[in-house]
C-alpha cells in the first residue's frame, strides 16, 4: 500500500494550495479529488475576487488569513503565471445612514489592517465609475482587492505542486479512513478511495461541501457543512468597461450582497445570490434568483439588461457556522480539519495554506526544505489577452495559434492542446483553462472541434468526450462505430 | 499593409454572391475571407432539401445550392479566396486584422462587406431554470454533429422552439433512430415554415405544444427530464398545466441573432436589441464602405432571399468604389 | 368529404382542400399546378426526397452528403436509411455524381450533393 505523508482530501484551491505551500518540503505529498478534473467543485463557482479584507468580523479567522491572503495572493500569482489585477473595489451607500455604516466598516476594517480605505463622494465616482447610479452619496474606496481567475489560479498551483512531486489522484472519490493507534513507523491513517487504498501520516481535510462527512470517517464529528446557494450571471464580454471597479453594496448578515463584479476573463458578473439548501449537488438556477439578481443590481448599475448575460450558474458556499474551521483534532492525532472555507476562501487560500503547515509542524511533522524547489510556473498564452502584434509573433513561431477554434473569445488549436497538456480531460477542464465554449455562442461553433483534439490528443473515441467527467457524455453515438 | 480594393468577411452563400456582384459590377480586386477551409458555410451541413426554388427556379440541397456559388466563383477572375482566415479585429478605417494557420495579417480596405451570417440563440438567452448538465444543444449545433461528424448526440430528445432547423433536425433525429419527444413552443403557432412542420413533424407524428415553455430542465451529468408549462397570451405559466418529458437531450431552436461583433469593434452602430446594424437603407450601415448583408444584416428565412440581398450588396460595394453607376 | 393539406412542395404552403367525393377529385386552394400533382401523390402513395449522408473512406470528409434522385414511398424512409447506414463512399465526388444504383431495389439512385474529394 502506498504511503505519503500528507493526504491532502480535496483538490479545490484551499486543497491545492496547502498541497503547493507544502511541496517546498522534502515530504511525500498526495491530493485525492473525487472530480474528474481538479477544481470542480466549490471553486468553479467562485467569482474570482481577492477581497481587500472588509467586511469581516473583527478577531474572526477569516479577517485575518483575508488581509494575508490578500497580501501573499500577489507574490503567488507573479510566481505561477496568473494575472492578477489590482482594480480596487467600492462600497456603495446610497442613503445617510448606509454612509454612516460605510464610516463604522472602514474604521473596523482599518483596525484588521486592511490598507489605504477611504470614502470617495459622488464627484469621484461620476469620474471613475461612470455607469454608477446617480443615486450613489458615497462609497467606501478599497484599492487592493483584485481578481483573478479561480479555476486558472487552482491548476497553476496544482501544475506547480505537481512539478514539485505532489501526486494527484483525480476520479478518487474517499470512502472511508481509519485511523490507527499510535506505534513506532506506521502511518496512523488507512485511506480507501475508489482508486485504491493509501496510507498517510496526516490528514488535510479539504473536502468543501463535504468537510463534514469526510471528517467524520475519521471519527471527528462537531459540524456540519450547509451549503448556501449563490446563483451568478456573466455578462457579455461587449460589456467589459461597464465596471472598473467591483461593486459592493452594503453587507447582509450573511453574504457580502449583491455584487457587480469585473472579472478577470473580460465579462463583468453579476450576483450571488445567498440562500441556504439542503442538497450538495444542487447546482440548478431559478428564476426567482434571476430577478433578485437583476433587481438588486440594476440599484447600482441601471443600464444592465437582462440581454446581457450570456451565461449564468450557480455554486454552493461550503457554510460552517460563522468562521473558518481550521484546526488539528486531538481525537484524531495527525488528522487536520479544513473545513466552513466560503467567503473569503479564495482570498484566504494561501494564508490558509500557511497555517495548516504550521499546525503539521506544531504536531510533529519535521519540515525540511527542498534543495530544489521550482518555485515559478512557465504562464501558458491566451491571443484574448494579447494584444494583436503579441499574437502575430506567437503564430509565427508555432502556426497552430493561427488556428482559431473559438470565434467567440479567439481561442486556438494551440491554447486547446496545451490545456490538454497541461491536465485538461473534459470540456469543462478546457473551458476553464482556455476560455473556448465559454462566450456568447455557449459552444456551438467550437465543441465539434473541441472534441475532435481531445479525442485525438487523450486517444479516446468522440463517445466517451465528455462535459464533466463520466455519465457527461455529449453524444451517445458514432455512425459506423456501433 | 496589404491594400484591398474590397474585401469581404464570410464565404456562405452571402460573401460568395456579394463576391460576385461585386466583380460583375467592375471591382477587380476582391479578398473574401473565410473561416472554414472550404465555401458554402453553414450550407454545407443543410443537407436537405427546400433551396433554390426562387433564385435557380429548382429544389436543391443546401450543399448543391452552395456548390453553385463555388463554380462560379472559382470561374471569376480577381476574387482571391483565403480559406481558415479567421478575421479577429476591425478598425473605423477599414483595417482588418486575420488570423490564419501561420500568419496573422492587416488589411486596408476602400470597402468591405460583411457577410459573417448570425448565429443561433442559447439556453442562456431565453433564461431557462434548473440544471447545466451535458445534453443540451443548439439545434444548428446538432445539425453539424449529426450531418458533418457523424455523431448522434442522444436517443430521446424534446425540441424548445419551433424555428426551421429545429424542426428538420426532429425529422433527421427520428430517421437517425431517436426518439423526439415533443416540440415545446411558447407561441401560439409555428416559427417555422409550414411546410416544415408538416414534412418534419406530422409525418411522424412528433407532439406539438404550442402556448407552452420549459420551466425547468433536471439531471446532474446528462439531461434527465425537464418540465413544459401552458403560458397564457403574456407567457406567464398557467398553474396547474405543468407536465414532465423524460429525455436525454434537448435542442434549443428559439432563434437566430446578427453576427455582427467585428464590425461592432470598428464603431458601426448596432441596435442592441436585434444585434443588426442601424441602417435607413437595405445593406448599409453608420460608416459608409462597410457594407453588411445576408443574415448579419437581418436574418433571413430563405436562402434565396439571402442572395438576392448579398447581390445587392455587392453592387452598393462597387458604386461606392466608383466601379458602377449607381 | 373534404380532406385538408399543406402544399410542401416549395415554402409557400399553400392549404390545399381536396373534395374526394368529386369525380375526378377536385383540388382547390393551390397557387400553382405543383399543387395537383402533390395532392394526389399525397392521397395515393405520399413520397419523399430523402436526405441523408454517408459515410466515407480515405476522403477529405467524413461525411458526404446525399439525396435520392426523386421520392422515396414514405413507408421505407427508415428502410432505406438502414441501407444508406451501411454504405461506404471510397471513390471522390462531385455533386450530382451516382453514389448508390437502383437503391432499395426501386430504380432509385442515390446521389452525392457536394463535392468530395480526396484526403
Amino acid at each position: 500500500m502506498k504511503e505519503y505523508d500528507v493526504a491532502i482530501v480535496g483538490g479545490g484551491v484551499t486543497g491545492a494550495s496547502v498541497a503547493r505551500e507544502l511541496s517546498r518540503y522534502r515530504l511525500r505529498i498526495a491530493v485525492f479529488e473525487k472530480e474528474e478534473e481538479l477544481a470542480f467543485g466549490v471553486s468553479k463557482s467562485n467569482s474570482g475576487i481577492i477581497h481587500s479584507g472588509t467586511q469581516n468580523q473583527p478577531g474572526s479567522l477569516k479577517a485575518k488569513l483575508c488581509v494575508r491572503g490578500n497580501l501573499l495572493m500577489r507574490r503567488i500569482s507573479r510566481e505561477l503565471g496568473v494575472d492578477f489585477k489590482e482594480v480596487g473595489s467600492l462600497i456603495v451607500a446610497f442613503t445617510e445612514e448606509e454612509r454612516l455604516e460605510l464610516l463604522k466598516i472602514k474604521k473596523e476594517s482599518e483596525a484588521l489592517g486592511v490598507p489605504g480605505l477611504r470614502m470617495v463622494d459622488p464627484a469621484w465616482l461620476k469620474k471613475h465609475e461612470p455607469n454608477l447610479s446617480d443615486k450613489a452619496i458615497a462609497a467606501l474606496y478599497a484599492p487592493t482587492t483584485g481578481i483573478v481567475s479561480p479555476y486558472r489560479l487552482v491548476y497553476a498551483l496544482c501544475e506547480n505542486a505537481a512539478g514539485n512531486e505532489v501526486e494527484f489522484h483525480l476520479g478518487s472519490k474517499v470512502k472511508k479512513i481509519i485511523s490507527l493507534p499510535a506505534a513506532e513507523n506506521i502511518p496512523r491513517f488507512k485511506i480507501f478511495t475508489s482508486k485504491g487504498d493509501f496510507r498517510a501520516r496526516y490528514v488535510i481535510n479539504a473536502a468543501g461541501l463535504y468537510a463534514d462527512e469526510v471528517s467524520k470517517m475519521a471519527g471527528v464529528g462537531g459540524f456540519e457543512i450547509t451549503p448556501r446557494k449563490g446563483e451568478e450571471f456573466l455578462l457579455d464580454k461587449k460589456r467589459e468597461h461597464l465596471v472598473n471597479h467591483v461593486l459592493y453594496p452594503l453587507p447582509t448578515k450573511i453574504s457580502k450582497g449583491i455584487l457587480v463584479i469585473k472579472t478577470s476573463d473580460g465579462n463583468p458578473m453579476i450576483g450571488p445570490t445567498a440562500h441556504d439548501v439542503s442538497d450538495k449537488e444542487d447546482l440548478s438556477t431559478s428564476d426567482e434568483g434571476l430577478r433578485e439578481v437583476l433587481e438588486n443590481v440594476k440599484k447600482m448599475i441601471p443600464t444592465i439588461r437582462e440581454d446581457d448575460i450570456i451565461a449564468y450558474f450557480s455554486g454552493l458556499r461550503p457554510v460552517a457556522g460563522h468562521d473558518f474551521i481550521i484546526r488539528h483534532e486531538a481525537v484524531a492525532p495527525g488528522f487536520i480539519n479544513v473545513a466552513g472555507i466560503q467567503s473569503p476562501g479564495l482570498t484566504s487560500a494561501p494564508a490558509v495554506a500557511l497555517m495548516v503547515r504550521d499546525i503539521l509542524k506544531d504536531n510533529g511533522l519535521s519540515l525540511r526544505k527542498k534543495i530544489f524547489f521550482h518555485k515559478y510556473r512557465r504562464k501558458e498564452n491566451h491571443l484574448f489577452s494579447i494584444p494583436f502584434e503579441k499574437a502575430g509573433k506567437l503564430i509565427k513561431k508555432d502556426a497552430s495559434y493561427g488556428d482559431i477554434v473559438c470565434r467567440c473569445e479567439m481561442v486556438s488549436a494551440k491554447e486547446i492542446r496545451d490545456a490538454i497538456d497541461r491536465g485538461a480531460t473534459t470540456l469543462d477542464g478546457i473551458k476553464f483553462r482556455t476560455r473556448a465554449q465559454a462566450g456568447r455562442c455557449h459552444g456551438s461553433f467550437c465543441t465539434a472541434r473541441i472534441m475532435k483534439i481531445l479525442a485525438e490528443k487523450t486517444d479516446k473515441p468522440l463517445t466517451e468526450i465528455t462535459k464533466r467527467g463520466k455519465g457527461s457524455e455529449i453524444v451517445k453515438e458514432e455512425r459506423g462505430n456501433d | 499593409m496589404i491594400e484591398r480594393e474590397l474585401v469581404i468577411v464570410g464565404g456562405g452563400p452571402s460573401g460568395m454572391a456579394a463576391a460576385i456582384a461585386a466583380r460583375e459590377n467592375g471591382v477587380k480586386d476582391i479578398l473574401l475571407l473565410e473561416r472554414d477551409q472550404y465555401l458554402g458555410g453553414i450550407l454545407n451541413q443543410c443537407v436537405h432539401t427546400g433551396f433554390g426554388l426562387e433564385y435557380f427556379k429548382e429544389v436543391l440541397t443546401g450543399p448543391e445550392y452552395a456548390d453553385r456559388f463555388i463554380k462560379k466563383i472559382r470561374g471569376l477572375p480577381d476574387i482571391e479566396i483565403s480559406l481558415r482566415s479567421f478575421a479577429v479585429g476591425m478598425t473605423g478605417d477599414k483595417v482588418v486584422t486575420f488570423l490564419k494557420p501561420g500568419r496573422m495579417e492587416r488589411v486596408k480596405a476602400r470597402a468591405i462587406i460583411m457577410a459573417t451570417g448570425c448565429r443561433e440563440k442559447t439556453r442562456e438567452m431565453v433564461h431557462i431554470a434548473g440544471t447545466r448538465p451535458s445534453g443540451i444543444f443548439s439545434a444548428g449545433f446538432a445539425q453539424k454533429l449529426i450531418n458533418i461528424e457523424g455523431l448522434l448526440p442522444g436517443k430521446e430528445v424534446v425540441i424548445v422552439g419551433s424555428g426551421d432547423i429545429g424542426l428538420i433536425m426532429a425529422r433527421r433525429f427520428v430517421l437517425e433512430g431517436a426518439k423526439v419527444s415533443g416540440v415545446v413552443e411558447i407561441q401560439g403557432q409555428s416559427r417555422g415554415l409550414v411546410r416544415n412542420i408538416v414534412q418534419c413533424i406530422e409525418d411522424f407524428d412528433i407532439p406539438i405544444y404550442f402556448n407552452h415553455k420549459i420551466s425547468r430542465i433536471y439531471g446532474r451529468d446528462r439531461v434527465e427530464a425537464l418540465d413544459a408549462v401552458r403560458v397564457d397570451e403574456n407567457f406567464n405559466e398557467i398553474s396547474g398545466t405543468k407536465f414532465a418529458l423524460k429525455c436525454d437531450t434537448i435542442l434549443m431552436s428559439v432563434g437566430l441573432i446578427p453576427e455582427n461583433e467585428l464590425i461592432e469593434m470598428a464603431g458601426v452602430a448596432i441596435d442592441r436589441k436585434t444585434n443588426s446594424p442601424v441602417s435607413e437603407e437595405l445593406n448599409k450601415t453608420s460608416v459608409p464602405g462597410i457594407f453588411v448583408c445576408g443574415n448579419s444584416f437581418k436574418v433571413y428565412d430563405i436562402v434565396d432571399s439571402v442572395t438576392r440581398d448579398s447581390l445587392a450588396a455587392g453592387k452598393l460595394a462597387a458604386e461606392y468604389l466608383g466601379r458602377a453607376r449607381a | 368529404m373534404t380532406k385538408k393539406m399543406v402544399c410542401i412542395e416549395c415554402p409557400k404552403g399553400c392549404v390545399l382542400e381536396v373534395d374526394m367525393d368529386a369525380k375526378p377529385v377536385k383540388i382547390t386552394g393551390n397557387k400553382c399546378p405543383k399543387g395537383i400533382g402533390y395532392a394526389l401523390s399525397e392521397m395515393e402513395d405520399p413520397r419523399r426526397v430523402l436526405t441523408s449522408s454517408v459515410l466515407t473512406e480515405s476522403l477529405e470528409l467524413k461525411l458526404a452528403p446525399v439525396k435520392t434522385d426523386r421520392p422515396v414511398p414514405k413507408k421505407e424512409l427508415s428502410r432505406a436509411m438502414e441501407e444508406i447506414k451501411k454504405i461506404r463512399l471510397k471513390r471522390a465526388v462531385s455533386a450530382g455524381d451516382i453514389v448508390a444504383e437502383n437503391f432499395l431495389g426501386m430504380g432509385i439512385k442515390l446521389v452525392a450533393t457536394r463535392e468530395v474529394g480526396l484526403v
